[in-house]
């Protein structure tokens, strides 16, 4: 029994880990101790408020969040916005198209994040997801559990590795970039020491701020994440005590039966 | 074959005597759940329930998720997104629904290599093998097209590498694959379809599945001895079973509960632990990604599908002995389904009289080497084909299909089979007895 058991967990961490080991080699990703890694770790609210400065300040700019509606900043397990937080941040930073007026109004909580074409610059609403993530150890993947996704990883990784090296093909000029696959990426180094000013004074250098959007992106990818965990564990709980109880009762029902093949 | 003398159903009051003339349905529900099961089955019996779990949940979770989603290549990605952000629970049906098709394919992997292991599909079970096969095969359709509904970059360009194959069949491929996809590419008129089918095939699987229990339920259970059930008297027969409920009932419920356990640690904690990060990005027929990957659990006839390039001397052969019309491609199309193909027909290509590999001592280990195989083949399909990876994918698929076709057939003639026990009580005895060993 218990060797196939221990065949079965042997099997099914291979079977997995193909999956994880598909996903490919990538940059140099750095690891980061995110408060919202592990069955238990959180979101720390403060530290999203502040991505969302440095997104709403540096990256709105280029990139869109088109999926993220405004109103889920008041959301449990999120930055932890007021309801007349929300409207006003909504109504300073953003415009959008009202067909009903055919022309632009200041955004509302019911609207989304605007997207944004401009410079094709991809939606970030999904990215801590879409960037490969952890695959360790030897390619299980197992990490994840333990470590997240290893997206949020990326975007800091890439934030902050740039190598100051530049390079012009075909008219346009590319950044040496640690973390880009390929080396190579046309985006600017976005993000300098200093650049955003927190209200409550925290530490703004490019080291702190890149782990703060990036936060702010995984929340933005995955805002019911707190609401998950808590359910994974209350199901485990239960699971636990389920499993108990009937591992008892099966006991106990086949205990005559064995019993019966004792006395043959 | 006679079933298994039981007690059957006898209507009482005047009520039950009432409906038992015209639907016999208390007597069809009494005589499922009280089948005569052998008392000596093991752990590895259990996949059956798991699986049944599988299916349910699927179907209800996708039930849920179909009143959200939108089958629209301009909507279906936003409106995933949807489901994830403001449905009311969305976000756990959609990754339970995701997750589940894992949890599904890892059951039935199990089980499969349970009755590979046991004999399961010899005389007279060959039927509930074969219908089992054809449930795999629609499992594998169902999956294939629900991975594709969410329309990312794996989505979009997984279906189009895996309609392509149909385009590989010689003379008739191209107008298939166009037939197939509703156009020259994987458009709108796919996703639609695809989502059209998806919602069908689970309902015809359901269908084969309650073939399946009926098919196992007329011949018996095999079990881990393959020594059949005494049929001469009831008394004999109880001697060698237990009803299903509650003694097999109880034990698949905490077989399931202790699986669940696992799958809800997945869901709640690591969600996209095996799902693949490119589907987070919409589908674009522009840009292609690097790495074109299946799902884990296709990715072991994914390998066969790649292994045999066009330098390979037995895809060379074929290719010189139909005048060019079986090329590499289709060459792989057909070693793919062949793989299945001859899995299907292990009934009649395994000679051996012995049902249970227990008692076979040279069967064990080619048995191994198989299932060690399966898992080499599904680490080769998720590396890049060249190299050492091709080499190792080409080596795997050979073993796998002279696993069926020379090995089965082979070993029934030259091995010389251990002792079995003459009844099944006599293994249970021997198992829990006083001077029993447990008999793994």
């Amino acid at each position: 029994m218990l060797k196939k058991l221990a065949i079965s967990a042997v099997a099914a961490l291979a079977l997995s880990g193909g999956a994880a080991l598909a996903a490919g080699a990538s940059g140099h990703v750095e690891d980061v101790d995110f408060s919202f890694e592990g069955p238990f770790g959180k979101f720390d609210q403060n530290q999203l408020q502040r991505g969302l400065k440095v997104y709403t300040e540096v990256c709105a700019a280029c990139h869109g969040l088109k999926y993220v509606p405004l109103r889920t900043l008041a959301d449990p397990g999120g930055p932890g916005f007021t309801e007349d937080q929300v409207r006003a941040y909504a109504a300073d930073n953003f415009s959008v198209y009202d067909p009903e007026i055919d022309d632009d109004r200041a955004a509302r909580p019911a609207d989304h994040f605007p997207a944004n074409n401009g410079v094709g610059a991809p939606d970030l609403s999904l990215v801590a997801k879409s960037r490969a993530g952890f695959h360790g150890p030897y390619g299980t993947g197992m990490n994840q559990l333990f470590k997240g996704m290893g997206g949020p990883e990326y975007i800091y990784s890439l934030l902050t590795g740039y190598t100051g090296e530049e390079k012009e093909e075909a008219g346009t000029v590319f950044y040496g970039n640690t973390a880009f696959p390929g080396g190579w990426i046309s985006m600017a180094p976005p993000l300098a020491d200093e650049q955003v000013e927190f209200d409550d004074g925290h530490d703004n250098s490019l080291h702190h701020m890149s782990q703060d959007v990036a936060a702010f992106l995984m929340w933005a990818a995955e805002p019911k994440m707190m609401a998950r965990k808590q359910a994974g564990f209350v199901a485990v709980l239960f699971l636990v005590l389920l499993t108990s109880l009937l591992y008892l009762t099966n006991k106990r029902l086949w205990a005559p039966v064995k019993k019966g093949a004792k006395a043959a | 074959m006679a079933g298994i003398p039981h007690d059957h159903y006898e209507p009482k009051s005047g009520f039950e005597k009432w409906l038992h003339s015209r639907l016999p349905i208390a007597a069809l529900a009494y005589d499922t759940i009280m089948i005569p099961t052998p008392k000596n089955l093991n752990w590895m019996w259990i996949w059956g329930i798991i699986l049944t779990f599988c299916l349910a949940l699927q179907i209800v979770t996708g039930v849920i998720l179909v009143m959200h989603y939108t089958p629209h290549v301009d909507l279906a990605f936003a409106s995933v997104e949807h489901i994830m952000r403001n449905v009311n629970g969305g976000h756990m049906i959609r990754y339970l629904h995701a997750n589940g098709a894992s949890l599904f394919f890892f059951a039935v992997y199990l089980h499969i290599f349970r009755g590979l292991y046991y004999g399961s599909y010899k005389a007279p079970r060959e039927i509930t093998w074969i219908i089992g096969m054809l449930i795999y095969l629609l499992m594998m359709g169902t999956a294939f097209m629900g991975y594709v509904l969410p329309w990312g970059q794996m989505s979009f360009w997984g279906a189009t590498v895996i309609t392509g194959l149909f385009g590989a069949i010689p003379f008739i491929g191209e107008p298939i694959q166009t037939w197939l996809l509703g156009g020259p590419a994987v458009d709108n008129a796919t996703l639609n379809r695809f989502f059209s089918l998806h919602y069908l095939l689970p309902f015809v699987i359901a269908a084969l599945v309650a073939v399946h229990i009926w098919a196992f339920h007329t011949t018996g259970n095999n079990n881990p001895t393959g020594v059949e059930v005494r049929r001469g008297s009831k008394e004999e027969a109880q001697k060698d079973t237990l009803p299903f409920w509650p003694y097999f009932v109880i034990k698949d419920l905490f077989a399931l509960a202790v699986v669940l356990l696992v799958f809800f640690a997945i869901v709640g904690f690591m969600p996209n632990y095996l799902g693949h990060p490119d589907n987070y990005i919409e589908a674009n027929p522009l840009a292609t990604p690097a790495h074109i990957v299946p799902e884990w659990y296709f990715l072991p006839f994914y390998a066969i599908l790649r292994a045999f390039t066009a330098d390979v001397w037995v895809v060379m052969f074929a290719s010189w002995i139909t005048g060019g019309i079986v090329d590499a491609k289709f060459f792989g199309v057909l070693a793919m389904f062949g793989a299945i193909a001859v899995m299907a027909l292990a009934p009649w290509l395994d000679t051996s009289r012995v049902r249970s590999g227990r008692y076979r001592p040279m069967f064990k280990w080619w048995f191994g080497l198989l299932a060690i195989d399966f898992v080499v083949l599904m680490w080769a399909g998720a590396m890049p084909a060249e190299g050492i990876y091709a080499m190792i994918s080409l080596i795997g698929s050979a073993y796998w299909f002279a696993y069926f076709l020379v090995i089965l057939p082979l070993l029934g003639v030259i091995e010389k089979p251990l002792p079995m026990p003459a009844t099944i009580e006599d293994d249970f005895n021997a198992h829990y007895g006083k001077h029993g060993t447990p008999a793994e």
